[in-house]
């Protein structure tokens, strides 16, 4: 594990810029846990107040200090696209394996049910959940229903991998050994499919994020938990760009735009890693 | 000729299981929810004026009728159905009594066209930009391409569009950042109302594109870096092929079939990310209408936006899957 590590490190610039900038903004979020402003709070401090060393972010017109605010949505926002992409991960690996290696009928019904969850506009559908729960919609119930919608891709993947691993001799030696089928799938195959999942992981958290920014920015989420999206709608509502509080909108959108390139670097470059091609020609070998 | 009917059979079946499973979900959603739309509606309309208690009374059980809540699930169910394929989807609360299709129907054209024009730029712009550079490996421009593809291409819809417009609307104003048309043309089939159409399209277009480019390009040039490697490349470059024709009707070509097979699973995607460019821009298509329908909390239009967005994308995902097969001969083969 750890070489694995030291090699991307080495090897991949991509992976090293964007551990980098997940790190930074991992570390900000952790900051919010020694916060000593309570971020659901308003009209704290001075409003308004630009960039400077007492504020380092600023003050938005909701008086409340952006640096520890965005902390704390970093912390919401991250700790939201986690809990997306575990529960995800949970069903496609499910689904991915047992497909694959059961096949027949099996096969074809998780398939079809499949197909049906990537052909869905997941948006009119979130949209629809507010509508109906309203304010009763916090970010846990929010991410389980991400979550149902966020597995189909990358069970076809971990679909495909096990279609091979089910003909490959150890497989055959588990199966006359007398191991259970769950058994085979979790102790035998699940470590072939380990790197699509983390791979996927990133993909996931970032869609995820992605999405609850959205649906946060038009005001289709819980806008009194701070998260990156509540940020954006509050410096909305109060016309942040026309009113030339630009740092309530600027430092966010950066802070959101390193996350996801972040995000996205590690991905591609995990990808590119577990395919021995690439990676052997990255490390010239 | 066989494979083919059998290939688009199989397909229609899907599009039928995923519109029917797409709107039992709308309506389930709906349905099975906490809230009572009649409550809701109720407590909506008289938040606002004084109203006595008899007129109250009346309007709960006209509203009760209207939506037919005090029913069994199964049988509003089943009713649902039915009115649905008449498109019936009752009176919208937004625009009374106006009907909800006829609303819907009268957005659909403007996110039908800017969606594909969109798509159709986004996936020709991409895939030909990463084909070529996943050919020409050691090309400049096309690693700069590369990176900048790699800079937007994770960013969400919102913050690009958002940056569109604080651009193109208050730093360098040149086209319009809001509607779908000048106030002062007459719509139909003159020049003054086409070209204000389509400046009103270019920014969540453009916008569309910006976000949407990068996956084709970093999608095709992986791809492309992998066909370049086998056999059959090596052999018509010793044989003296055209290094263009190589490119496009070789490498190119087969590199195309998984992204087409992308492109109809990434139509849901792209169609969530038009409902967020067309509420920054106020355009006049499905997402404004879904949103302002969400805001005014009518109940009839937003099942309605939701069920025909479902029904629009499953459909568009069959329109692609249908040409898979001309680019694909195994399929017709088979």
């Amino acid at each position: 594990m750890f070489a694995v590590f030291r090699d991307l490190i080495r090897y991949n610039i991509e992976f090293t810029i964007g551990l980098i900038l997940v790190g930074v903004v991992v570390l900000f979020a952790c900051l919010s846990f020694f916060s000593p402003v309570d971020p659901s709070l308003i009209y704290t401090t001075i409003p308004d107040q630009p960039p400077s060393a007492q504020f380092w972010f600023g003050t938005n017109s909701r008086g409340q200090d952006m640096f520890w605010q965005l902390s704390a949505a970093f912390r919401n926002s991250l700790t939201f696209g986690l809990t997306v992409a575990v529960l995800s991960r949970i069903i496609s690996i499910a689904v991915g394996l047992t497909a694959g290696y059961l096949g027949g009928w099996v096969d074809r019904v998780l398939m079809f049910v499949n197909d049906i969850f990537v052909a869905i506009p997941i948006f009119p559908v979130l949209v629809l959940f507010y509508f109906v729960l309203r304010n009763n919609m916090d970010s846990f119930t929010l991410a389980l229903i991400m979550a149902c919608f966020g597995w189909p891709f990358d069970a076809r993947l971990i679909r495909s991998v096990a279609l091979g691993l089910k003909h490959r001799e150890f497989t055959r030696h588990a199966v006359f050994a007398g191991m259970s089928t769950r058994k085979i799938l979790l102790e035998e195959h699940l470590p072939y499919v380990m790197p699509i999942v983390f791979s996927t992981f990133m993909n996931n958290m970032l869609w995820s994020i992605g999405l609850e920014v959205t649906l946060a920015v038009l005001g289709f989420t819980n806008i009194n938990n701070p998260t990156i999206g509540t940020a954006l709608y509050w410096a909305n509502s109060h016309s942040a760009m026309v009113v030339g509080v630009w740092w309530w909108i600027a430092i966010p959108v950066i802070l959101m735009v390193m996350t996801f390139i972040g995000l996205f670097l590690l991905a591609i470059s995990m990808n590119e890693y577990i395919d021995p091609r690439s990676r052997l020609r990255r490390m010239g070998a | 000729m066989h494979g083919y009917l059998w290939f688009v059979g199989k397909r229609a079946l899907q599009l039928l299981a995923v519109i029917f499973f797409g709107v039992s979900a709308t309506f389930l959603v709906t349905h099975l929810s906490p809230i009572n739309p009649v409550e809701s509606a109720l407590g909506r309309m008289t938040a606002r004026s004084v109203s006595n208690p008899e007129a109250i009374v009346a309007m709960r059980a006209a509203l009760t009728e209207l939506y037919g809540v005090d029913e069994p699930i199964w049988s509003q169910y089943i009713n649902f159905w039915t009115r649905l394929v008449q498109g019936d989807f009752g009176p919208s609360l937004l625009a009374f009594p106006t009907p909800a299709m006829t609303l819907v129907m009268r957005a659909l054209p403007w996110t039908v066209t800017l969606l594909t024009l969109a798509t159709l730029i986004t996936f020709a712009v991409g895939n030909i930009m990463g084909g070529l550079a996943g050919y020409n490996q050691n090309n400049r421009f096309l690693k700069a391409f590369g990176l900048v593809a790699i800079g937007i291409q994770p960013i969400p819809y919102y913050v690009v569009a958002f940056i569109m417009l604080i651009v193109f609307g208050f730093i360098w104003p040149i086209l319009p950042i809001s509607g779908g048309f000048a106030m002062n043309v007459t719509p139909g089939w003159n020049w003054p109302y086409i070209s204000s159409v389509i400046q009103h399209a270019t920014l969540p277009a453009l916008s569309l594109v910006l976000v949407g480019f990068g996956g084709w390009f970093l999608g095709m040039r992986a791809l492309v870096s992998n066909v370049v490697t086998e056999d059959y490349v090596t052999y018509a470059e010793l044989a003296g092929v055209k290094r263009s024709t190589i490119v496009g009707a070789y490498v190119m070509r087969n590199a195309l079939l998984p992204q087409l097979t992308a492109l109809a699973m990434a139509l849901g995607t792209v169609f969530s990310g038009t409902v967020i460019t067309e509420q920054v821009f106020n355009y006049p298509g499905l997402g404004s209408l879904l949103i302002d329908a969400v805001n005014a909390g009518d109940y009839s239009l937003v099942l309605a936006v939701a069920t025909v967005s479902v029904t629009a994308v499953a459909v568009s995902i069959f329109i692609v899957d249908l040409l898979y097969p001309i680019l694909d001969p195994r399929v017709r083969a088979e």
